[in-house]
């Protein structure tokens, strides 16, 4: 038995991995040994992964003790790349943790600086090129015969022409020496989170029809929800996978606006996606493979039934309600079926927004009426506002006629101006023409409102606008 | 012979008790209304608009969409709790008409949060979902805002949608724009149109004001007119400030309000 890792303080005392166990004990009377589990060992650099996805979603492992993150773009986020490497070192070393890193412009580079630097160096490209030649990895008797050859550096081998490092060393040496010097591919195989929940079924002889298709997928969510109910959770999107014998594959996804354990409900929103398919979905030789995976959970408590039977839901209504926006929604599609929220903005078209029920928008609190005072606001908005030919007084008098759509509308009442200014700090060039609205009544008590888009003094001849329809 | 049938007929004759007694579309005693606020109104069609029917709202000219638009909304909208006002329209009805604008619902008094927009890329799509949502017990009311003629828009179309509502309790707005009145199961049919506002200090504009005409009811008397108020503050309807001098809120049926102005001015 072999040692195959040891801690700093064993090491300052003497001993090396791959000492034998015996000679190790025979060296140090009070040697605490623990047997070597590799695959706890990944195990555990999974969960560190895991960890590290704080970092960045580009997290792969470098088996059996590294990690390697992409964190290109996101260093600033923890105020650059010394403050991140310190907020790794901070939290590794909570977990008892020691931690060797580098930085470097490409994977395998960094991979290198990281496992085989030991010598400082003034810059990144100064430090590969001082990087010995094992940090190349390659085969023991290919390390050998560099080194034999004099060869002792990146730098040194780097000098050399490729075709003659490729003759005499091979081919992977070249390729190994390219990746890290940065001028081939060093592809990254990120950790990539796989959905909470999966449910799939092989079959030996695929399925031909779509029909029977269905009820095994009926069966997967039914098992699929059996899981989220062991965990509490209840999902908010599913999604089915049918892989068809020839090769390809065809994803199905829906969407619930509350998180669902009901199969019922599931399938009913499967049907009618699929109902809703422009091409639909085509069995070719057969499905061999039905996966459904649940993406995105949520907590969902277990239901209490009442003990006179009855609703299981208080809010059974609101339940039907929701049905039929997740309904809605598969088959129309997300953005068509919508809520609508205030947006903090004086600017009248960008003042609510259209978001997508399914998101369940939080409610937020809209500018309540002034009381006695006819509203300011229309019922109906042009976006964008129509051009219209108005007679009005020079410069910034209120309009007497305009005409829209072909009609003429001769104003009997009207109130204004209100001066509606532009957000001047959105723009770049700080500007932006100031709208003055009008609330004006035609003869016939038709309420609209009209804008002209810019004051005199900042355009010759500003237009007129019709933005919105009163009540 | 004789002996053989009776029994077949008296069964026959039970069943067709029990269907007029429990299903039958005329005599199914109504769940509610939806009230203006405006007592005379409200008694004059006997408690407002009936809750699980259909109700018709044809803008007397196409730019009295937006009158006929707010007035079904309002109506639902005043009613009191959380219920959801499901508004289905096709795409193009944005450009058309103008966009819901949700601070000018909030202005009138109303909830925008209670707001559910459906909208569909084509009629027949639009008529698919007003049936899902008609059989959705729980909305305040569900709007189907429709421009021009309607031809999917038949009278077996209509009675399902009738019975749905009938069935789920829930009621029928629809919103006819650019259409001119035809034959069909609704329980009330109206003509809005936009009336002058009481006008305020500096000859401006005041609060919203309807011309309501009632083209058809099922229960009683039609035609009649009526001009309405609405009053955000108490969220009702009242009588029409300007009118209030006038004898009652029945106005003559004037001469010229005929139904041919449409598209006169339709985009």
């Amino acid at each position: 038995m072999r040692i195959a890792s040891v801690d700093a303080e064993a090491e300052a005392v003497g001993l090396r991995v791959g000492m034998p166990l015996a000679d190790a004990r025979a060296q140090i009377g009070a040697l605490a040994v623990v047997p070597h589990d590799p695959v706890l060992d990944q195990d555990w650099l999974d969960r560190l992964a895991q960890g590290c996805a704080r970092y960045s979603p580009l997290v792969a492992l470098d088996a059996p003790d590294g990690l390697i993150l992409d964190i290109a773009g996101a260093e600033h986020l923890y105020g650059g790349e010394a403050d991140l490497v310190r907020d790794v070192e901070m939290r590794l070393a909570r977990l008892g943790m020691t931690l060797r890193h580098a930085l470097g412009p490409t994977a395998d580079a960094a991979r290198a600086l990281a496992r085989y630097q030991t010598r400082p160096a003034p810059d990144e490209a100064q430090a590969i090129r001082r990087l010995p030649v094992a940090a190349l990895e390659l085969e023991s008797e290919a390390t050998t015969a560099l080194v034999r050859a004099g060869l002792k550096t990146i730098g040194d081998l780097a000098s050399r022409p490729m075709a003659n490092i490729a003759a005499r060393f091979g081919a992977d040496a070249a390729m190994a020496l390219r990746r890290l010097l940065g001028d081939a591919p060093s592809p990254l195989d990120p950790r990539i989170a796989l959905p909470p929940v999966v449910a799939e079924r092989r079959f030996a002889e695929p399925l031909g029809s779509t029909a029977h298709a269905t009820k095994v997928l009926a069966e997967l969510v039914g098992e699929a929800m059996e899981e989220l109910g062991e965990r509490g959770k209840g999902g908010r999107h599913f999604r089915a996978t049918f892989f068809r014998s020839d090769g390809l594959a065809r994803s199905i996804a829906i969407e619930t606006g509350h998180p669902s354990r009901d199969t019922g409900l599931a399938m009913r929103l499967f049907a009618e996606r699929m109902d809703s398919l422009a091409d639909p979905l085509d069995p070719g030789f057969g499905f061999d493979m039905i996966r459904l995976a649940v993406p995105r959970l949520e907590a969902l408590g277990a239901t209490q039934l009442k003990l006179e039977g009855g609703a299981v839901r208080a809010a059974n209504e609101g339940a039907a309600m929701d049905e039929l926006a997740d309904r809605l929604t598969t088959r129309l599609g997300r953005g068509r079926v919508r809520r609508l929220r205030p947006a903090d903005t004086h600017i009248p078209e960008q003042a609510q927004l259209e978001l997508p029920a399914i998101d369940a928008p939080v409610p937020l609190p809209w500018q309540a009426p002034e009381p006695g005072e006819p509203p300011t606001r229309p019922f109906h908005l042009f976006d964008p506002p129509q051009p219209i030919e108005v007679i009005a007084e020079v410069p910034d008098g209120p309009p007497h006629h305009f005409r829209w759509r072909r009609a003429t509308h001769a104003i009997r009442r009207y109130e204004g101006p209100e001066r509606i200014a532009a957000e001047w700090w959105r723009r770049r060039d700080n500007g932006g023409l100031t709208r003055d609205y009008y609330r004006v009544e035609d003869a016939q008590g038709r309420r609209f409102w009209l804008f002209r888009h810019g004051l005199y003094d900042e355009k010759p001849d500003p237009r007129w606008y019709i933005h919105g329809v009163f009540a | 012979m004789m002996c053989e049938s009776s029994p077949i007929l008296a069964g026959l004759r039970k069943r067709i008790a029990r269907l007029t007694v429990n299903g039958g579309f005329e005599s199914r005693r109504a769940d509610g209304w939806l009230a203006s606020g405006h007592a005379r109104f409200d008694a004059a069609i006997g408690g407002g608009l009936m809750i699980g029917r259909t109700h018709e709202f044809f803008a007397a000219d196409a730019l009295d969409a937006t009158s006929a638009a707010a007035f079904a909304a309002l109506i639902a909208l005043r009613t009191p709790g959380k219920a959801p006002l499901i508004w289905l329209r096709t795409s193009d009805a944005g450009k058309r008409t103008g966009h819901i604008y949700a601070p000018g619902i909030a202005e009138l008094g109303g909830d925008p949060d209670r707001l559910l927009l459906v909208e569909t890329a084509d009629p027949k799509m639009l008529l698919a979902c007003a049936n899902d949502a008609i059989r959705c017990a729980g909305s305040a009311a569900v709007i189907v805002e429709s421009w021009g003629k309607f031809p999917l828009l038949d009278l077996t179309a209509g009675r399902r949608l009738t019975l749905g509502a009938r069935n789920a309790g829930t009621t029928l707005l629809m919103l006819r724009l650019n259409a001119v009145p035809a034959p069909s199961v609704a329980e009330t049919r109206w003509s809005v149109a936009a009336a002058a506002s009481h006008a305020l200090e500096a000859n401006a504009p005041g609060a919203p004001a309807f011309d309501l005409e009632l083209l058809r009811w099922r229960g009683g008397a039609a035609p009649a007119r009526w001009r309405l108020d609405w009053n955000h503050d108490e969220k009702a309807f009242g009588p029409n400030a300007d009118e209030a001098a006038l004898s009652g809120p029945l106005l003559p049926l004037p001469a010229h309000r005929a139904m041919a102005s449409h598209g006169a001015a339709a985009a």
